[in-house]
């Protein structure tokens, strides 16, 4: 067995046997099932039912929020217009109402616009407060159309509703929201790799502190050039990584699978989807076709891309972690050289979640899917969008190249670094190591 | 005798600072090389290079009458002085690795592990990990990893570091018995008394140059002054001290005796020793004859102080 091959089976090996990677791998993604089904629940709650009183002396309103008042409201209105408003506004608490709705007597209901006030001791919701606005301001069009004598019916049947479907120049149809399954899957990749990089890059980065500190690595590199000891180590970390990558891809077809099959889709391209949803009217529910349309995405495509990219992603910031590694002797003096790796990560995933999405195919999001440091992320979250070939070509080819030439100077600064022990050296230090 | 490790004028230099300037060593075949020098004089620059750590920036190491090159990693052990292994490693796992390494196969790298734990007495260990055991433990699991592939040269930084007097007993015994069977032994320490016990060649670097090299007798002998240490119980100390004095410098000297007598160190200039005895029989009894040889320590701070 060459040396090489030694060292990435041993990294391989000690990342995997290791209980965090273990615990992180299985049960991660429970986890994450878990606290989606939690935030689920959770607003799924209904909040507790808040008294407002309505004290309403014109008497054209009052109805209009009775009406509101079912089981299921979050506001229970109550008319409370014969008892004074001072004398409502002193037991505010100790009746235990949310607040109090003042309507005032005018004469000309347009004086109400800006007359009604909403008088509570706690900060009242946007949306409550725009719902009141709502229903006073039906209720005023309303009486200010039948002033005017034109017909609301009318008017009603005049308003158009306009929904535009999205449709593919292939003539297949699509669903609209298809675009926001994009965006998530898109979204989820990008962020996904950016913590795969950033962990798999730390993991590098103590294992290169560990041996440097434990001086193991004299003993080592009097058996093996720094260089391979550093490949051999981003090599067989990366190993593990998409290992775990495998097993939660195999987790996420297996939950996929079972969910399609839960809602009655058939698995396959475009196939009698029609059919389907034609067959089972009671299933056509909506969680059903956007199931149907996850299976319809470039999933392979994604996949292929998630790999790529990770691999070429991971290899080049692995270089960096392995280079700041070999330099610091503590994991806390890393963190002045860890911030300028840090900080295109972040740039591209807000680039991502603010441009990508907006414009996948303009000009910032093709920019920076093509310079190195921020392509992982970004071209991760525009290939659900459908990504010339060309583009990912050259996107990948730069990546590559660059990780080449990244590795040549991080293996010099590992070099010298390992065997410098004390002192945590300079900017200038380490540009000094690279000649 | 032939010689294992050849250094010809080796340059190294880091910066602005020449660790080593022009070093030129002869290491001869299975001999215990003791390589002396005070902190910072570049004995670890120069190990580093044997090892091929480190590249010499000019200067040629010949090993075993080649040119050194990767492939001779093999044929090297090393037990640098700042020890250590993987912590969370399972020593056996650890010891392996290590061995494969250095181009042991993986059967023959656990037979000679088997051999060398029995020999050792620490079969129990294999499933323990590092950090489960004392520094000591960690020393002698570091030591096996060193001679596992039975190297032809082995390097020892200050392998006596971290032993209880017994242990490092045992290391040294195991250090002799691994040059009777054939392997050359560079042995850096700062302690003196192990390499007057072991050493049969020294070199000393100071400042980056090497000062000083060849067989410890020769270099003895260069550096004895031809002096006596005398004892004499005499009754006429004066008369004595007249006579001395026309053909040899005299000094006080100190060394342990049961009797009270007169202690004297003296300088033979150009007399043989039955001459000075023929000028001391006269007055007294001589208890204490010896001609002082230099010892290691006095060699190493004369010369590093008087350089």
């Amino acid at each position: 067995m060459s040396i090489i091959t030694l060292i990435i089976k041993r990294e391989f090996i000690t990342k995997v046997r290791n209980k965090s990677f273990i615990v992180m791998t299985f049960l991660s993604p429970l986890l994450f099932v878990a606290i989606a089904v939690f935030v689920a629940y959770l607003s799924s709650m209904k909040p507790d039912t808040k008294r407002i009183a309505i004290h309403d002396k014109s008497g054209l309103f009052v109805q209009e929020f009775l009406k509101k008042n079912s089981k299921k409201a979050t506001y229970d209105y109550q008319d409370l217009t014969a008892l004074d408003l001072n004398f409502l506004k002193d037991s505010i608490s100790a009746e235990a109402y949310e607040g109090i709705i003042y309507i005032p007597k005018v004469q000309d209901t347009k004086l109400l616009e800006n007359k009604i006030q909403y008088i509570s001791n706690d900060s009242p919701g946007i949306a409550f407060i725009e719902n009141m606005q709502d229903i006073v301001a039906n209720k005023l069009t309303k009486a200010n159309l039948e002033k005017a004598k034109l017909d609301t019916l009318a008017i009603k049947k005049a308003q158009a509703k306009v929904v535009i479907n999205i449709t593919k120049a292939s003539g297949e149809e699509s669903l609209k929201g298809l675009n926001e399954i994009k965006i998530g899957i898109g979204g989820a990749f990008g962020y996904l790799i950016m913590m795969f990089i950033i962990i798999y890059g730390n993991m590098v980065m103590r294992s290169v502190i560990e041996e440097k500190t434990s001086r193991i690595v004299e003993i080592i590199i009097s058996s093996v050039k720094p260089f391979q000891l550093m490949m051999g180590k981003i090599i067989g970390t990366a190993l593990a990584g998409l290992l775990q990558f495998f097993i939660w891809a195999c987790l996420g077809f297996i939950l996929l699978f079972s969910v399609s099959l839960f809602f009655g889709v058939n698995i396959g391209p475009v196939s009698g989807a029609q059919d389907v949803l034609s067959a089972q009217p009671e299933m056509s529910s909506s969680a059903a076709l956007y199931i149907k349309e996850l299976w319809n995405l470039p999933i392979a495509g994604i996949l292929a891309g998630f790999v790529v990219y990770f691999i070429g992603g991971y290899l080049l910031y692995s270089s960096f972690y392995a280079a700041i590694g070999a330099a610091v002797d503590n994991q806390t003096d890393s963190q002045q050289f860890l911030m300028p790796i840090i900080m295109p990560l972040i740039l591209s995933v807000y680039v991502g979640f603010f441009t990508v999405i907006n414009d996948p195919h303009g000009t910032v999001a093709i920019v920076f899917s093509m310079i190195p440091l921020t392509s992982p992320i970004v071209m991760l979250m525009r290939i659900p969008f459908g990504v010339p070939l060309w583009q990912i070509a050259i996107s990948v080819t730069l990546l590559f190249a660059s990780f080449l030439s990244v590795v040549w100077f991080a293996g010099k600064i590992y070099r010298i670094g390992i065997l410098m022990y004390g002192k945590k050296p300079t900017w200038k230090e380490l540009y000094r190591w690279m000649k | 005798m032939s010689t294992i490790l050849e250094i010809n004028q080796v340059v190294k230099q880091y910066g602005d600072y020449k660790a080593l300037n022009a070093v030129s060593l002869n290491i001869p075949k299975g001999s215990i090389y003791g390589l002396l020098g005070p902190n910072g004089a570049g004995k670890t620059s120069l190990i580093r290079i044997i090892n091929q750590i480190t590249m010499p920036d000019s200067g040629t190491v010949i090993f075993d009458g080649e040119k050194l090159q990767p492939k001779h990693v093999q044929h090297i052990g090393y037990l640098p002085e700042e020890r250590g292994l993987y912590n969370t490693m399972k020593v056996g796992e650890q010891c392996l690795y290590l061995a494969q390494m250095k181009g042991l196969s993986k059967a023959e790298a656990k037979k000679q592990l088997e051999y060398w734990f029995d020999r050792l007495g620490i079969q129990g260990w294999w499933n323990k990990k590092i950090q489960e055991l004392s520094k000591g433990m960690a020393q002698k699991i570091q030591f096996v990893v060193c001679v596992l592939h039975k190297p032809k040269l082995l390097i020892f930084d200050e392998p006596f570091s971290g032993f209880d007097p017994v242990n490092a007993i045992i290391i040294k015994d195991e250090i002799l018995a691994l040059r009777d069977q054939g392997a050359t032994i560079i042995f850096s320490t700062h302690r003196m008394e192990s390499v007057e016990e072991m050493c049969d060649h020294i070199a000393l670097i100071h400042k980056s140059n090497k000062l000083i090299e060849g067989k410890l007798n020769d270099v003895k002998r260069q550096f004895k002054t031809n002096t006596f240490e005398v004892g004499i119980l005499s009754d006429k100390p004066e008369a004595l001290m007249q006579a001395l004095s026309q053909n040899f410098s005299t000094n006080p000297a100190q060394f342990k005796s049961l009797n009270n007598e007169f202690k004297l160190n003296i300088q033979l200039g150009n007399a043989s020793p039955n001459e000075l005895l023929n000028s001391l029989t006269p007055f007294g009894q001589i208890t204490h004859f010896v001609e002082k040889i230099p010892s290691v320590n006095d060699i190493f701070i004369q010369t590093v102080s008087g350089s």
